[in-house]
C-alpha cells in the first residue's frame, strides 16, 4: 500500500538579525507526516518548537525551506490560505480579546451552520459547560486553564486535516488531563503536538526531537525516551518518570 | 411616520413599533407623539424646551422611551429633560438621538438630561446617538448628562456613537451617595474627520459608593477622539476607569483619566491603552480562515459591541 504524505518540510530555515548578529532559529528541518497519525514534537525550552510549528502555519515565513501540504507548495501561501486548506493551530499562550465573546470565535469557525449544540459538544470535549461559557468575553479575566480549554475547543471546531496544539496541556489541570490524551486518540486528524508530557509523548505514532535549532532524532516514544535517557540531553524531560 | 424617521428610531432606539409603556417621541425640535403610564408622567416644561419625566416609586419593569430625531437641516434643537425616579423604582429609560441630514446646513441636537434617582431605585439608561445622510453637512450631538445618585441607588449608563456623527460634546456628570452604584460603557467610533469629545466627572461622595467607567473608542481615517475623565474620592468608595482605544490610518485619540482620592480609604484606578489593532488578535482570527480584512472587522465589532 502507498502512504501518503501530508505534510513535509523541506530543509527549512529560520534565522533573525539581533543586534546586527545573525541568529539561526531553525536549522534545516526535513520531515515528513502521513495522514491521520499523532506526531509529537518536544525538546527543551527554546529549541524551535513554537517557530516551527508557526512556519507551518504561515505566521512566520521561513528564511529558506519549502512546505507541501496535501502535495501542494504552500510555503508562500498566507495564514488564511492554510487554514482554509485545512490546518487549525492552537496557541500555546492563547490570544485574548476585549469584546470577543466564546460564541463570536465559534460563530467565526462554524460559519451559518452555528448552533449552539455543535459548540455545546466541542466545549464540553474540554470539559467546559456550555452554558457557562458561550457569553464568557474571551479576555483575562478567564483563567490560564480556561483560556487553554477553549483554545483547543476552537482548534476542534474547525474540524481540519491537520492539528496543530502548542503545548496544550499547559495549565490544564490533572483530572483533565486523561481527558485531554483521549481527544488525541479519537481525534479524525492528524495532530501535531508540541509537548514535554510523557504521556502525550507515549501516544504518539511519531515523535521528533529538536535541540538547539536541529533535529536531535525522530522516532517511536520509546525509542526517543531511551536516547533521551541515555544522552541526557534533555533537562525538561528527564524529570518526567 | 415617514421612512426616515422610522429608519433613525430603529437605529437609536431599536423601535420598530410604538413603544410599550411610556415614551415622548421629539422630531425636528417639535413633539411628535407622547403616552404617558399610570406610572409614568410625562409633562412638558412651562419655562423652556423639554420634559419632566415622573416615574413614581416602587415602579418596576417598566420603560420610557424618548427618542429624538432631526431631519432638517439648519435646526439647533437644546432641550432640557429631567427625570425624577421615586424610590426602589427599576426602571429602562433609552433616550437614542439620531439626525438625518441631507442638506449643506449643520444640524445641532443639544440634549440636557438630569436623573435625580430615589433610594435604592435601579435605572438602565441606553442612549445611542447616529448620523445619516449623503451630504458632508454637520450632525452635531452635544450630550450633557447630570445624575444625582441616593443612597444605596444603581444607575447603569450605556453611550454608544455608531457613527456618522461629525461632533460631539458629551459631558457626563454624576454625584453619588452612601452604597450607590454606577456602571458606564461608552462606545464611540469616528470615521472620516469627525471629532469626538467626551468628559466624566463623578463625585464618590457617599460611604461605599462605586463607579465603574469603560470607555471604548475606535478612531479612523482623520479622526480625532479626546477623552477626559476625574473621579474624586471622598469617602471609603471604589472607582475604576478603563479606557481602550483602537487608533487607524491618521486618527488621533487624547486620553487624559484623572483619579482624586480625598479620604484615606478611597481606592481609585484607571487603566488606559491605545493602539492599533494587536497584531495577535488578527493572526489567531487569519488562523480560523478570516482574511486579514476580515479579521480586523470582526475585532473592531466585538470591541465596540
Ligand atoms: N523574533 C525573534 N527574535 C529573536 N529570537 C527569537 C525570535 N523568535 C524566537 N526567538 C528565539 O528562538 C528560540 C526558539 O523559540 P521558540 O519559541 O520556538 O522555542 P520553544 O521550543 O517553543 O520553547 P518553549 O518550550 O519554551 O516554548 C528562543 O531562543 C527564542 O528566544
Ligand atoms: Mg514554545
Amino acid at each position: 500500500m502507498k502512504t501518503i504524505i501530508m505534510l513535509e518540510l523541506q530543509n527549512i530555515n529560520y534565522s533573525v538579525r539581533e543586534n546586527g548578529v545573525e541568529k539561526q532559529i531553525l536549522k534545516n528541518i526535513s520531515f515528513q507526516i502521513q495522514d491521520h497519525k499523532n506526531i509529537v514534537i518536544t525538546g527543551q525550552n527554546g529549541s524551535g518548537k513554537s517557530t516551527l510549528a508557526k512556519i507551518i502555519m504561515g505566521i512566520i515565513q521561513p528564511t529558506s525551506g519549502k512546505i507541501l501540504f496535501n502535495s501542494e507548495d504552500i510555503t508562500n501561501l498566507s495564514i488564511t490560505e492554510r487554514a482554509k486548506k485545512g490546518i487549525a493551530f492552537g496557541f500555546q499562550q492563547p490570544v485574548t480579546f476585549k469584546g470577543l465573546k466564546v460564541k463570536d470565535l465559534l460563530r467565526i469557525i462554524l460559519n451559518d451552520e452555528f448552533d449552539c449544540n455543535e459548540c455545546c459538544t466541542y466545549l464540553s470535549k474540554v470539559g467546559l459547560c456550555a452554558k457557562d461559557y458561550l457569553n464568557r468575553p474571551l479576555d483575562n479575566k478567564l483563567s490560564g486553564g480556561e483560556l487553554k480549554r477553549i483554545e483547543i475547543a476552537t482548534v476542534l471546531a474547525r474540524q481540519a486535516q491537520l492539528n496543530i496544539f502548542d503545548e496544550p496541556e499547559a495549565g490544564i489541570d490533572l483530572w483533565s488531563f486523561d481527558n485531554l490524551v483521549n481527544i488525541f486518540q479519537e481525534q479524525n486528524a492528524t495532530n501535531l503536538i508540541i509537548s514535554h508530557q510523557h504521556k502525550i509523548i507515549s501516544i504518539a505514532d511519531m515523535v521528533i526531537l529538536l535541540n538547539s535549532s536541529k533535529i536531535d532524532k525522530i522516532g517511536t516514544p520509546d525509542e526517543i525516551i531511551k536516547f533521551i535517557d541515555t544522552t541526557k540531553k534533555c533537562e525538561k524531560l528527564r524529570g518526567i518518570k | 411616520m415617514d421612512a426616515i424617521t422610522k429608519e433613525l428610531l430603529v437605529q437609536t432606539s431599536d423601535l420598530h413599533a410604538i413603544p410599550q409603556g411610556a415614551y415622548n417621541i421629539r422630531k425636528d425640535g417639535k413633539l411628535l407623539s407622547r403616552n404617558c403610564s399610570k406610572e409614568i408622567q410625562i409633562v412638558s416644561k412651562q419655562d423652556r424646551d423639554g420634559i419632566d419625566i415622573i416615574i413614581a416609586p416602587n415602579t418596576k419593569n417598566q420603560s420610557v422611551h424618548i427618542p429624538v430625531v432631526i431631519t432638517q437641516g439648519g435646526l439647533n434643537d437644546l432641550v432640557y429633560n429631567d427625570f425624577y425616579i421615586g424610590e426602589n423604582c427599576d426602571v429602562l429609560i433609552v433616550a437614542g438621538c439620531g439626525i438625518h441630514n441631507d442638506s449643506e446646513q449643520s444640524s445641532t441636537h443639544n440634549g440636557i438630561h438630569t436623573f435625580h434617582i430615589g433610594k435604592n431605585a435601579k435605572v438602565r439608561y441606553v442612549e445611542k446617538h447616529l448620523g445619516l445622510g449623503q451630504t458632508n453637512s454637520g450632525k452635531i450631538l452635544n450630550p450633557t448628562t447630570e445624575v444625582h445618585m441616593d443612597e444605596q441607588s444603581y444607575f447603569e449608563m450605556e453611550t454608544v456613537q455608531l457613527g456618522g456623527v461629525t461632533y460631539s460634546d458629551r459631558k457626563t456628570n454624576a454625584v453619588l451617595q452612601a452604597n450607590a452604584t454606577l456602571i458606564i460603557n461608552e462606545k464611540i467610533l469616528t470615521t472620516d474627520a469627525q471629532k469626538a469629545m467626551t468628559n466624566f466627572n463623578v463625585e464618590l461622595v457617599g460611604e461605599n459608593s462605586k463607579v465603574e467607567v469603560t470607555s471604548r473608542s475606535v478612531a479612523q481615517n482623520d479622526s480625532f477622539q479626546e477623552f477626559n475623565s476625574n473621579i474624586i474620592g471622598k469617602a471609603k468608595c471604589f472607582g475604576h476607569v478603563e479606557c481602550d482605544g483602537i487608533i487607524s490610518d491618521r486618527a488621533i485619540i487624547n486620553s487624559t483619566p484623572k483619579i482624586s482620592a480625598q479620604d484615606v480609604n478611597a481606592m481609585l484606578v484607571h487603566e488606559a491603552a491605545i493602539g492599533k489593532i494587536s497584531e495577535d488578535q488578527i493572526i489567531k482570527l487569519m488562523t480560523l480562515g478570516l482574511t486579514q480584512e476580515e479579521a480586523e472587522k470582526q475585532i473592531i465589532s466585538g470591541f465596540l459591541s
